[in-house]
């Protein structure tokens, strides 16, 4: 049942969008932010709106995909749409008991709502179209210029990758022992919360003990097969930046710098 | 160039414990593995035998004694990454040694560290899983591959970094039987086909008998060496310290034992069937 979950939720492809440089994919995404946080108008929202789903469309990744990394935020989405629509002072238009619904509560409240439903959008993107190793790649490199100030670049990569390579291991492993315990007559699954975080001891503590030895014999390997850091370390596939990564940027640069300059016109 | 792959030289090793006194895993050892070789090593748990293998590639230093690698010391650090290239290790749990989420990024790993040429790295992986007869999967996750499939997959990874020697620290001990030939004939092929020295450190007797040597080990000391023939047939040499024999082996000791006159370095069944 664990097996089941997917961490980075990619969906494989062979577009454009897949195939852009993981570092080209990162900034666009990084710059996609920050124009959502200038914006202060609501007419930008609709070029927004156009290039998620000018990225979705190209990108062939269904629709429905995109939405779900909604679901979970749902909440928050909520809570923010009623703390705007409540706590924002102006003109009244209706009372609801003693809360007072103002005109510019309502459009605070459907203006922050929009930006958090495009900035996920926009992100699970990002994931959904970039496998998790050039995803990984892609922010070593990044990352690479602030070695100078002592950044461990390559090994923060090094630990992603080697998460998401053990990530399967271990819930499978978690799997296991849960089944081990409740043969013994380990009760997962009633009480009240307290009473279940108390039951996952018996689950935990095996987990961490395997973790750690793990660890070891990984590490061990990893020496044995002349591990010794990042320096003088070549890759199987290089990524490099090709023509349509350039004109990706290019666009990109101008699209978003108009955003930006909405705040100011 | 030598004949000897590698040697070691009244190696003793002791793992410090909590209490002063150490524990003595190994013991004034000799041993010398010829190249092309393939070498069996036997014995229980505790008995020194990963020890061993671990100071063949420079994983631990001896206490006292010396092991060279191909004439390199291992205690020599400029020498380490030419040691630790020359002779490859393979360890026991195939989970605990892939690093990567994809099968060919895997086998990269060493040559990737060696800082070889991407071009290269891609003959040389595209090699290294042909020979260990997994290229199709080359695009998979090995978490979703068999226990001998991901240890063919640790095969290949050290197959790519061009080792002259393999050490494989029991890596069938966690696999099925079916996981379990695949991993023997893949070694044996190695063996025969591109001439790579094996040091295969096990405790089932089947995998012993196609060996060209066998070193029996047992508290941390050598005790028993020679091929399978002349080891097999030490039958009560064998039992006293807790090892089996091959069945069939242990069939015609019985029968010897009984009166029948076969002779008693039987190891397998046709020549029990030709004997009788």
């Amino acid at each position: 049942m664990l097996k089941d979950i997917t961490i980075g939720q990619f969906f494989p492809g062979d577009t454009i969008v897949h195939k852009l440089d993981p570092r080209v994919k990162i900034l666009i995404t990084f710059v996609f932010i920050i124009s959502l946080f200038f914006i202060n108008k609501f007419y930008p929202y609709i070029f927004i709106l156009g290039f998620i789903l000018t990225a979705i469309k190209l990108s062939q990744v269904p629709f429905k995909y995109v939405l779900k990394g909604l679901k979970p935020l749902r909440f928050i989405l909520i809570i923010t749409f009623v703390i705007n629509v409540f706590m924002t002072k102006g003109v009244v238009l209706f009372n609801i008991g003693p809360l007072e619904v103002t005109k510019e509560g309502l459009n605070q409240a459907v203006f922050m709502a929009l930006r958090l439903i495009f900035l996920i959008m926009g992100t699970s993107l990002l994931t959904l179209t970039t496998s998790p190793i050039s995803l990984t790649d892609g922010i070593e490199k990044l990352l690479n210029p602030l070695k100078v100030i002592g950044l461990p670049a390559h090994e923060l990569a090094m630990m992603m990758t080697i998460a998401l390579r053990f990530i399967p291991t271990l819930l499978e492993e978690t799997d296991k022992i849960m089944k081990a315990q409740m043969a013994r007559g380990a009760d997962f699954e009633s009480g009240n919360i307290l009473n279940r975080a108390k039951n996952l001891v018996p689950l935990l503590v095996p987990l961490f003990v395997n973790s750690f030895r793990r660890a070891d014999e990984l590490a061990m390997a990893m020496e044995a097969r002349c591990y010794r850091g990042g320096e003088h370390r070549t890759r199987l596939n290089e990524i490099k930046i090709e023509r349509i990564d350039y004109i990706a940027m290019i666009i990109m640069t101008i699209f978003f710098g108009f955003l930006i300059s909405t705040r100011y016109i | 160039m030598s004949n000897e792959m590698i040697n070691i030289e009244n190696a003793t090793y002791k793992y410090s414990t909590i209490d002063e006194q150490g524990f003595i895993a190994l013991k004034d050892v000799n041993l010398t593995v010829n190249r092309g070789e393939f070498l069996v090593v036997l014995g229980h748990n505790g008995s020194g035998k990963s020890t061993l293998a671990k100071l063949m590639n420079a994983l631990l230093l001896p206490t006292s004694g010396n092991v060279y690698v191909k004439g390199m010391d291992t205690k020599n650090e400029e020498k380490l990454w030419d040691i630790r290239q020359s002779a490859g290790m393979v360890f026991q749990n195939p989970d605990n040694q892939l690093v990567a989420t994809i099968v060919e990024e895997d086998v990269a790993f060493g040559p990737e560290n060696q800082g070889i040429a991407p071009k290269e790295i891609r003959q040389r992986v595209d090699q290294a899983l042909e020979a260990v007869e997994m290229s199709k999967y080359k695009k998979h996750a090995p978490h979703l591959l068999s226990g001998g499939q991901k240890q063919r997959i640790a095969i290949a990874g050290v197959l790519a970094m061009n080792p002259d020697c393999i050490i494989l620290d029991e890596p069938t001990a966690m696999l099925d039987p079916i996981g379990r030939k695949e991993v023997m004939d893949t070694i044996k092929k190695l063996n025969k086909e591109q001439n790579k020295t094996i040091v295969h450190i096990t405790h089932y007797m089947e995998e012993a008998v196609e060996a060209d040597r066998i070193v029996v080990m047992e508290k941390g000391q050598i005790i028993i060496e020679g091929t399978p023939r002349e080891v097999f047939s030490k039958v009560k040499e064998m039992k006293e310290i807790g090892l089996d024999v091959p069945q069939v082996t242990e069939l015609a000791y019985e029968l010897r034992k009984e009166g029948i006159e076969i002779p008693g370095d039987i190891l397998t069944i046709e020549e029990l069937v030709m004997a009788l």
